[in-house]
């Protein structure tokens, strides 16, 4: 009934067995077909013996449509190289990429091409902006690669500078303006040709702690607007607790784990990740929707919360009405919880904790 | 702080000596050997004419083949390019000097504002007032002719290197070989395949002057952060795109680095080229002076050289560093091309202004300031007032360093020279000098130092002349060998190989040793005058400004005060390499000692050394790799003045080029070029990799 299982039949990009492995000769461990579970180890050991490195191994996700899917991982883990064989940055070296169910590994590089102009945007750590263009001519590259008329182009990228509030500085060049403001140029270019999948490789990792804050506010404000797809990569746990919907934890080139962000704290699959969640607020992660029960007949409406409400912004809720709080999906009631309830899941959550490490 | 090498080969043999140590000791039985032989057998010094391979000849026979082959078509590009370099000359000379000289400035002012706009009216207003406008412009021209030629030239073939690995395992030796080979070498085939005329020497300027704009466009490129490009793949940009919209935009601080340099080789090879005597520009002027011997007048052509070279210079350099601008859309025509309209106006209006006031046009020649019998004059009183002061410092280095470095002692101690004949006490004495010398070095730092001793102690007696052949190249192969491993090694003994069986053996040695006497003095000087200006601001900024103009200066300009002074020879080639080749030395002693982190020279303090000891302790051993960065430029620099230095009658491999442009051998020319390009290979691999080893050494 959120919005990740609601659209759980709509996925819009995955990858299957996806392997990258950076050395002389790649290939050699993939000569003969599948690559199971025990075929991993024996491949790990070959790797290591003729020094080779295994920069995302054996990784398997889906994304659905308009879903914050953050990839999570210590720098070195292999987020980047993942999230660049998805748009075929890097060449993966075995495995499937699926993008809206076709082969995207398949196609020749002219549709390649084509699929980058019309249906993909990314932004980079390091801003990657062309130090010769201003800010209007970097915003509106995209479209002069297709052929977009000039004024028209001109004309997309005002409308994109002003969603990024950078409005005034169209003829800044990128070395006069701040690492936030640089990077509100990455996310404004990214957008406009308006992609349908968002890649996003440590888009806030360069910026000072309190721009990045901000930063990560108006991200998700964005997607409030625009529901795009969205794969976002991160090293920080806290900020992808903060935007995601689901998390994939990467450790040396495998993902480890995926799951909710409640799902994650709650629930770690190994020590690995119970490392992260160790010192995270659980206040800030349960979500009213992770507990909530029925909704009793004849709920009052009026003062209804909806279910991605943190129980941190719920407890001055429930502090000030005496019974059951009414969660809401905008339209009708689905759910109510009360403060047992609230106890309940936080007591819940330290056992999990607990049985976790 | 002597590092005591650790040398994993140096694993001692059954001699109980380390292998580096016995392949030193062989040089010396060689050496021995090969002196103690050379009455009986005359052709351990002197290599037998009958042994000589024809390669000379062989080039020659191709040569005249390959002219009567393809003739046509390089007489027909010929044609081709005069046309448009005739039409800009004409242009030029027939514009107004008062037009051209309000374009220039008004582009002086766009890149660097209003100094140098000052600075490019009062240096070309110069060439003007001297008279030497006409000379100065059939030079611009001829710049102006072969810079945009070398630019294509070099973008396109730095972008195929970029692209294919192929194409760059060709390039990078070719440009390799064409920095090292001397710049009257490159005329000889020009001049045969596209006939005596100007053209000569815009094509040789336009290949000279391209390896600059090669490496710099391929160092770009490959600096642009992947993240750029990432981000242009992104945007959907195709391979095309990504190259011109991307890349090269991204490459441009860099690549504008190359073509400041390129704009500055053009330039030196169009004077250089003048020898040929094609053309009536300033190169030509500056010559034909200096062979009449008229020096004031050679001098004022001269200034006109360094004043060109500096105004080309700032005003690419300062275009280069001026980021891009943006052109505001709503900004009216006017304002956005304010600059062209103000050239094309300033241009236009003059030329106007010219047919009112003829003197805006052709500058008057009542007018013009040509001071050069006073010049003379003062030259003269100089040599009068001071000439055995003169005397004195020419004949003492010739007799006490030059001519001992040349034939050695044992040639030079007459009574006429030193004063007294060379007796057996004073062999004796010497000997046991160097004796002294050697253990001391040893004692004081190991066992190379007093090979190093040995060597100049020989080289000192027996000069580059008489040390043997053989000797000498077991010597380079080994050095070569032990600093660079065994493809340094190698090419020591090919290319010395080939300087031997080509009969270039004795001009080769009278090159090494010009060059490496002025070398020793520019590496020594230049240093001391680094150490002086890493710790001295006020020094660093006085020496900035003169190392920069040094360095810009086409290498003619060099020799003109030399020849005032001192006339044809050695001394003043000498002087004049010298003048060119310390700069490096300055500069990078300068910035290795700079770039030492400062914590680590405060923690030298905070532990009591004295400033003294700092220097020699921390400083100079932690600037080591730069230094010998230093020592490799000014072997490089060195090299190149010494083929232009032929033109004040040195003798030695530059003069064999330069004859051979003259006698039109192309075959020999070649050989002579060849040997000197070798030459310059060899010293620049054993020294960089002794840098390189150094730097590994410490660490950094
Ligand atoms: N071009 C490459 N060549 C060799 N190894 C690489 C290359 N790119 C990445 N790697 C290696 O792959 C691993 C994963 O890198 P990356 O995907 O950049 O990690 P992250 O983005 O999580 O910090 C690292 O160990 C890195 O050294
Ligand atoms: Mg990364």
């Amino acid at each position: 009934m959120t919005q990740t299982e609601q659209s759980s039949q709509d996925v819009k990009l995955s990858c299957r067995h996806l392997w990258k492995v950076y050395g002389e000769n790649p290939k050699q461990f993939f000569s003969n077909g599948a690559t199971t579970k025990e075929d991993r180890e024996k491949i790990y050991a070959r790797m290591l013996e003729t020094s080779h490195i295994g920069a995302a191994c054996d990784v398997s996700f889906d994304v659905h449509v308009s879903e914050i899917f953050v990839i999570m991982g210590l720098s070195g883990s292999g987020k980047s190289t993942v999230v660049r064989c998805l748009s075929r940055l890097v060449e993966p070296t075995v495995g499937e990429v699926l993008f809206d169910n076709i082969d995207l590994l398949k196609v020749s590089e002219n549709e390649l091409i084509d699929m980058r102009r019309h249906k993909m945007g990314m932004v980079f750590q390091n801003f990657g902006l062309l130090p010769h263009q201003t800010v209007l001519e970097n915003v509106a590259f995209p479209l002069r690669v297709q052929g977009t008329s000039k004024a028209k182009r001109n004309q997309r990228a005002r409308e994109m500078i002003e969603l990024v509030g950078l409005q005034g500085r169209e003829h800044a060049f990128p070395r006069e303006l701040s690492g936030g403001q640089q990077q509100r140029v990455g996310i404004a270019r990214s957008l406009a040709v308006e992609p349908e999948v968002w890649f996003l490789d440590e888009p806030f990792s360069a910026l000072d702690p309190l721009i990045r804050r901000q930063m990560q506010d108006e991200f998700l404000r964005l997607q409030k607007m625009l529901h795009k797809t969205i794969v976002f990569i991160t090293h920080d746990f806290l900020e992808a607790l903060r935007v995601a919907d689901r998390i994939a934890i990467m450790k040396e080139g495998e993902v480890v784990q995926i799951g909710t962000p409640a799902d994650v704290v709650m629930r770690p699959a190994d020590a690995y990740v119970t490392e992260f969640t160790k010192d995270v607020p659980r206040v800030k992660v349960i979500k009213v929707e992770d507990f909530m029960r029925p909704p009793a007949e004849g709920l009052s409406e009026s003062a209804a919360i909806s279910g991605d409400t943190t129980l941190e912004e719920l407890l001055p809720r429930l502090a000030k009405s005496a019974g059951p709080v009414a969660v809401s999906n905008g339209a009708q009631v689905i759910g109510q919880v009360t403060a047992q309830d609230v106890v309940t899941a936080l007591a819940s959550a330290e056992t999990g904790d607990t049985a976790g490490s | 702080m002597n590092t005591i090498p650790t040398d994993i080969d140096a694993q001692p043999n059954r001699f109980g000596l380390p292998a580096d140590a016995a392949a030193w000791l062989a040089v010396g039985v060689i050496m021995v050997v090969t002196l103690a032989l050379r009455g009986q057998h005359a052709w351990l010094i002197n290599y037998p004419k009958e042994w000589v391979i024809p390669v000379a000849d062989w080039v020659n026979v191709f040569m005249a083949w390959f002219i009567e082959a393809f003739r046509w078509l390089f007489r027909a590009m010929s044609w081709l390019i005069s046309w448009p370099m005739e039409a800009i000359r004409i242009t030029l000379q027939w514009l107004p000097w008062s037009a051209t000289i309000s374009v220039i400035v008004t582009v002086a002012y766009i890149a660097g504002g209003w100094r140098l706009a000052l600075f490019s009216a009062l240096a070309l207003f110069y060439m003007v007032v001297v008279g030497y406008w006409p000379e100065s412009v059939a030079t611009l021209s001829l710049v102006a002719m072969s810079v945009p030629l070398s630019l294509c030239l070099g973008l396109f073939v730095g972008i195929a290197a970029f692209t294919w690995r192929s194409v760059d395992r060709v390039v990078q030796p070719t440009l390799d070989l064409m920095q090292t080979f001397p710049t009257f070498a490159y005329l000889i085939p020009i001049l045969f395949l596209f006939g005596f005329g100007p053209v000569v020497g815009l094509i040789a300027s336009a290949i000279y002057a391209a390896p600059p704009m090669v490496r710099n466009v391929i160092l770009g490129l490959q600096r642009v952060a992947p993240e750029i490009i990432e981000s242009g793949q992104m945007s959907g940009t195709n391979s095309r795109q990504l190259l011109w919209l991307v890349r090269i935009p991204s490459a441009m601080p860099t690549i504008m680095i190359g073509v400041n340099q390129t704009i500055m080789a053009a330039l030196s090879m169009v004077i250089i080229a003048s020898v040929i005597g094609s053309s009536a520009d300033i190169g030509w002027e500056v010559l034909s002076m200096m062979r009449k011997a008229l020096f004031g007048q050679s001098f004022l052509a001269g200034i006109v050289i360094a004043l060109l070279a500096m105004v080309m210079d700032r005003i690419s350099r300062e275009l280069a560093h001026r980021g891009p601008v943006d052109h505001d859309a709503q900004a009216s025509w006017l304002t956005r091309y304010r600059y062209l309209v103000i050239a094309i106006g300033a241009g236009v209006g003059f030329v106007v202004l010219a047919q009112f006031f003829p003197a805006l046009g052709a500058y008057p020649k009542e007018w013009t300031f040509y001071p050069a019998e006073q010049l003379n004059q003062g030259v003269n009183y100089v040599i009068r007032e001071y000439g055995s002061t003169l005397d004195a410092i020419k004949n003492n280095t010739l007799f006490y360093f030059l001519l001992p470095v040349r034939v050695g002692l044992e040639n030079t101690v007459k009574p006429f020279t030193w004063g007294f004949d060379l007796t057996s006490t004073f062999i004796a004495f010497y000997a046991a000098g160097v004796a002294l010398a050697a253990v001391l070095a040893g004692w004081q730092w190991n066992w190379r130092a007093s090979v190093v001793v040995i060597i100049l102690g020989l080289i000192y007696y027996y000069g580059t002349n008489g040390i043997p052949w053989a000797a000498f190249i077991a010597m380079t192969v080994v050095l070569a060998y032990q600093v660079g491993g065994w493809q340094t090694g190698l090419l020591a003994l090919l290319g010395f190989g080939f300087i031997l069986t080509t009969g270039t053996w004795v001009p080769a040695m009278r090159s090494v040793y010009l060059c490496g006497a002025a070398v020793l003095i520019s590496f020594i000087g230049g240093s001391a005058l680094g150490v002086w200006a890493a710790r001295s601001d006020r020094v660093s900024a006085f020496l900035r400004p003169i190392n920069d103009t040094l360095q810009t200066m086409p290498l003619f300009v060099f020799l003109i005060p030399v020849i005032m002074f001192f006339q044809v020879g050695d001394f003043p080639a000498l002087l004049a390499i010298i003048m060119y080749a310390i700069v490096p030395a300055i500069r990078y002693t300068e910035h290795g000692i700079r770039s030492i982190p400062a914590h680590i020279v405060e923690a030298a303090r905070a532990q009591g050394c004295t400033k003294r000891q700092i220097l020699w302790n921390v400083q100079l051993p932690l600037a080591l790799p730069e230094i010998m960065m230093g020592l490799n430029q000014t072997i490089m620099f060195g090299m190149a003045m010494l083929v232009v230095a032929a033109l004040v009658g040195t003798k030695g491999l530059g003069q064999a080029v330069y004859l051979a442009l003259n006698t039109g051998n192309v075959g020999e020319g070649f050989i002579a070029g060849m040997s000197m390009a070798l030459i310059a290979m060899i010293a620049d691999r054993i020294t960089q990799a002794w840098s390189s080893q150094k730097k590994a050494e410490l660490g950094l």
